[in-house]
């Protein structure tokens, strides 16, 4: 190619402390391409593009933007060298309007009037071009994540952004919605734009990008045509290994059933229905998978079989029914009924950030008699335990002593997981099992979730990773807006399916539904 | 990892924040006039050089061991208790009950009875404050602050109205009997050759709040109630996951708090003026929170720190005895030190942070 880079990274280098998050990288972006930049958590991905934005500046190293050499001190500089970010959790201010989000910051003087009505004709004109059609006097509240995201791509391009980053996009959208802002992206392709899309989506890859970098431990591993690659490929770039990326399981052979849910109704705290009155039930042995986007009820269901969260309805473990809300309703109660419960989110409720890995081990089941040692806990009996849990979900470093924020994602997931699944409990609920989790982490997650399947236990599996549900269900049933929209056979639905029943539309006959609107 | 290796945050942090509130006190009282080499000299040789003097130390520091303990118990709950201040008066109130209207028969039995009393009026008065936190959300801060006026305007009623002996113009209790006088230092080991803490008010209760940090330490880290305490205090959700009980958390933890700074009153009123007058506590409430912070919440810690401000208000009275230095000054030099140890922590926190970590990436 004979054009100059849109972008060029040379020989950037970039230490926090003792961590080196990115070491001597260099890529080059062709215009009008998108590439992907793929990695584990902690590979350093979002290092190099806050550097490139200006948040970070890097202690070695040069950019080029169309060949020029330039510095990138803050982040007006990067918008005014024609980069644009968006970031994976948006920056909007969410009672102003569409219009005022994308003037913000980018106002042409005191008064407010011209400068709205200006970026009022900009903009019909970006939506004719690139099919990004807002409504710009929506309030930003108003609007569905995948429409936010679009305002946040708006933003980019009236500020001329030529070359746009996006973090994660995917991660908050419907299968529907990621399906239209990759349209959206295929479209700014072909109007000459540069797209830097970082992802940990495999898939999202392989659909849409030019070429691909891989990332591992803030080194550049490879960078190549995406024509000439492959998923297990890239994957193995970015462990370090051979990876199995499918999940491998016989059929599933139920038995009695463990849980039954009926008609069970949630109200959180501000009086807004979250759950609105959903039936389900888990046989022994089998994977239950609720799929739905982030916010559709889901963690509140698994809150209230956990005993977090009051509810009303009927729930019956083993054939007695729990209480669901008063002096007996708490996660005491739950795991004595023999449920175990990996939470949503480790950080906040799996794990005590500052308690070490051992004293982590027990959490919940501190009061069991054996960890007890008359008064007090038997505190290096705990700690030998463990050291044999950690063992055997390989964690690492295999340290107790050392405090849960001290590991990594994945290996925090390991100690909830060893903590809850040792416990052998009838039914094991698991949210999110490998949201912020490794690849090389994660093979090892599902078979052990698999393994305890295979033992004859009841899973109850939350997850908004589609993938997830597709290849560890048994049977999948679809959350929406606080409601159950149905269920599937994973062997006979697809991720379209799917997807529609995500987004609202009714399970039976989508296409009927869709037809009336 | 930690950005620093565990000795510099509990030893050195705390000791390069003292040495900024010497050098600044020392300013102070140099623009007064006045020599701080001699004024240093003065406070160690008044506070530290001699028994009698280690005997108000040590008195004082039995009152911040108290109310230290007490602050850091809340604190592994996150909570600010800032009412050890009224909990001690209401202990006081306890104490004197106990002692007036009760007919002990020896110290020893005595000591135990008037700890129990004070203990568990200490404990009733954290206890509203605890229970309006964990069930209506109103704050422990504001809520354990009132309370302390409340406090002070019940123990005025108290001993104008109710405690006061007839035709005594003193809003104080009249004199415990015999039997509840505790053994003081000087009573504890003093010969008839070698006379000891002569006249200083330091007592057996000194060995009580020395257990009491022990007992502490074991309930906060040896114990299921301590690991949920701390658990509650890191993260609330987490404790509701486990399904520990936010509501019995605070409360206990709160108890436990009010106890603590209620068994002050064993110093002060039984130990030393023997009876209970107004102003019994002396701000030992607030220095408890000093105390605390300085002593990492850990009773170790709050040990030393309840000793270093023992030196501070004995070495602080000998300077407003024997020079110019006004009394209010030696409330300035130990405002310093709370403001040094406790609120600017991160002052001295951050750039140590960087220096080690510089150094670190030296050795790598």
């Amino acid at each position: 190619m004979t054009t100059a880079p849109a972008i060029e990274l040379k020989g950037i280098s970039k230490a926090f402390g003792p961590v080196q998050a990115n070491k001597d990288i260099s890529i080059s972006v062709q215009p009008g391409t998108i590439h992907g930049i793929i990695g584990e958590n902690g590979a350093g991905k979002s290092t190099l593009m806050s550097i490139l934005y200006g948040f970070y500046k890097a202690d070695k190293g040069e950019i080029f933007i169309k060949g020029q050499k330039t510095a990138i001190p803050d982040s007006q500089a990067a918008i005014a060298a024609g980069i644009g970010m968006v970031f994976q959790h948006f920056k909007l201010v969410e009672n102003f309007t569409v219009l005022e989000n994308i003037i913000l910051g980018a106002e042409d003087g005191g008064l407010l009037r011209p400068s709205l009505a200006k970026a009022r004709k900009e903009l019909a004109h970006l939506a004719a071009e690139y099919e990004l059609n807002v409504d710009p006097d929506a309030l930003i509240e108003n609007l569905s994540v995948g429409h936010q995201q679009r305002v946040e791509i708006l933003k980019a391009l009236y500020r001329q952004a030529e070359i746009l980053i996006l973090d994660e996009p995917t991660g908050v959208l419907t299968p529907a919605e990621a399906d239209q802002l990759f349209r959206i992206l295929d479209r700014l392709r072909e109007e000459g734009k540069t797209i830097i899309l970082i992802t940990h989506k495999l898939r999202e890859i392989m659909d849409i990008t030019n070429t691909v970098s891989v990332m591992r431990r803030g080194e550049m591993t490879a960078t190549v045509k995406t024509s000439e690659t492959s998923p297990e490929h890239l994957a193995e770039l970015m462990v370090g290994r051979k990876v199995l990326l499918r999940v491998d399981k016989k059929p599933a052979t139920p038995g009695e059933t463990v849980l039954e849910v009926e008609k069970l109704r949630v109200i959180d705290d501000k009086g807004v229905e979250r759950v609105k009155g959903i039936d389900l039930h888990v046989r022994k042995g089998e994977i239950l998978g609720i799929a739905g986007v982030a916010g559709n009820g889901q963690s509140e269901l698994l809150e209230v079989l956990g005993g977090i969260t009051d509810a009303t309805g009927t729930i019956r473990m083993n054939g007695t029914n729990l209480p669901l809300s008063g002096k007996g309703a708490h996660g005491q109660s739950r795991r004595h009924a023999g449920i175990a419960h990996v939470p949503e989110d480790r950080q906040r409720e799996g794990l005590i950030m500052e308690y070490t890995a051992w004293e982590n081990v027990v959490f919940g089941y501190h009061l069991d008699p054996e960890y007890q040692k008359g008064m007090l806990m038997d505190n290096a009996g705990i700690q030998a335990t463990a050291q044999e849990k950690m063992d055997r979900f390989d964690v690492r470093p295999p340290h107790p002593k050392l405090a849960a924020k001290n590991f990594s994602g994945g290996n925090q997931q390991k100690i909830v997981l060893a903590r809850e699944i040792e416990r052998n409990p009838d039914l094991l609920l698991i949210g999110q099992p490998t949201r912020g989790v490794d690849i090389g982490a994660i093979e090892f997650i599902h078979q052990q979730i698999v393994q305890l399947r295979d033992q004859g236990k009841a899973i109850l599996l939350v997850s908004v990773e589609l993938d997830e549900i597709l290849s560890l269900s048994d049977r999948i049933a679809v959350m929406f807006d606080g409601h159950m929209m149905g269920e599937r056979d994973p062997a006979k639905t697809d991720e379209k399916e799917l997807g529609l029943m995500m987004a609202g539309i009714s399970d039976t006959k989508a296409t009927q539904e869709q037809a009336h609107g | 990892m930690g950005k620093m290796p565990h000795w510099a945050d509990i030893v050195l942090i705390p000791l390069i924040s003292l040495l900024l509130a010497a050098v600044l006190s020392s300013l102070v009282i140099l623009a007064i006039g006045e020599n701080p080499i001699a004024a240093f000299k003065l406070m160690v040789d008044g506070a530290l050089m001699r028994s009698a003097g280690w005997g108000y130390t040590l008195y004082y520091a039995t009152n911040f061991m108290f109310t230290g303990l007490a602050v850091a118990v809340a604190f592994h709950a996150r909570m600010f208790n800032i009412g050890g201040e009224g909990q001690a008066m209401l202990g006081g109130l306890g104490v004197a009950f106990a002692c007036l209207y009760i007919p002990w028969p020896h110290w020893s039995i005595a000591i135990l009875g008037a700890s129990t009393a004070a203990a568990l009026f200490g404990a009733f008065w954290a206890l509203i404050p605890a229970y309006l936190q964990a069930k209506r959300g109103s704050h422990i801060v504001i809520t354990t602050i009132m309370f302390n006026f409340i406090a002070a305007a019940l123990l005025n009623y108290f001993l104008v109205n109710v405690l006061r002996p007839p035709r005594s113009m003193d809003p104080a209790t009249a004199k415990f009997p015999e039997p509840t006088h505790l053994p003081s230092f000087q009573d504890m080991f003093s010969t008839a050759e070698n006379p000891l803490f002569r006249g200083a008010p330091a007592n057996v209760t000194f060995f009580i709040a020395v257990a009491a940090c022990f007992l502490v330490w074991f309930l906060i880290w040896r114990t299921k109630l301590g690991y949920e305490i701390r658990a509650f205090g890191f993260s609330e959700s987490g404790a509701k996951y486990a399904g520990i009980s936010p509501v019995r958390i605070t409360v206990i933890a709160m108890l436990i708090s009010g106890a603590l700074a209620g068994l002050m009153s064993v110093n002060t009123t039984m130990g030393e003026s023997e009876r209970l007058v107004l102003n019994s506590t002396e701000g030992a409430g607030f220095i408890g929170i000093a105390v605390a912070l300085m002593g990492r919440s850990h009773p170790f810690g709050v040990f030393l720190a309840a000793i270093l401000f023992g030196f501070l208000y004995q070495g602080g009275a000998e300077l407003a005895l024997w020079t110019d230095i006004p009394r209010e000054l030696i409330v300035v030099i130990q405002a310093l030190v709370i403001l040094f140890t406790g609120a600017l922590d991160n002052m001295v926190r951050m750039p140590l942070e960087k220096l080690f970590l510089a150094l670190r990436k030296g050795d790598a």
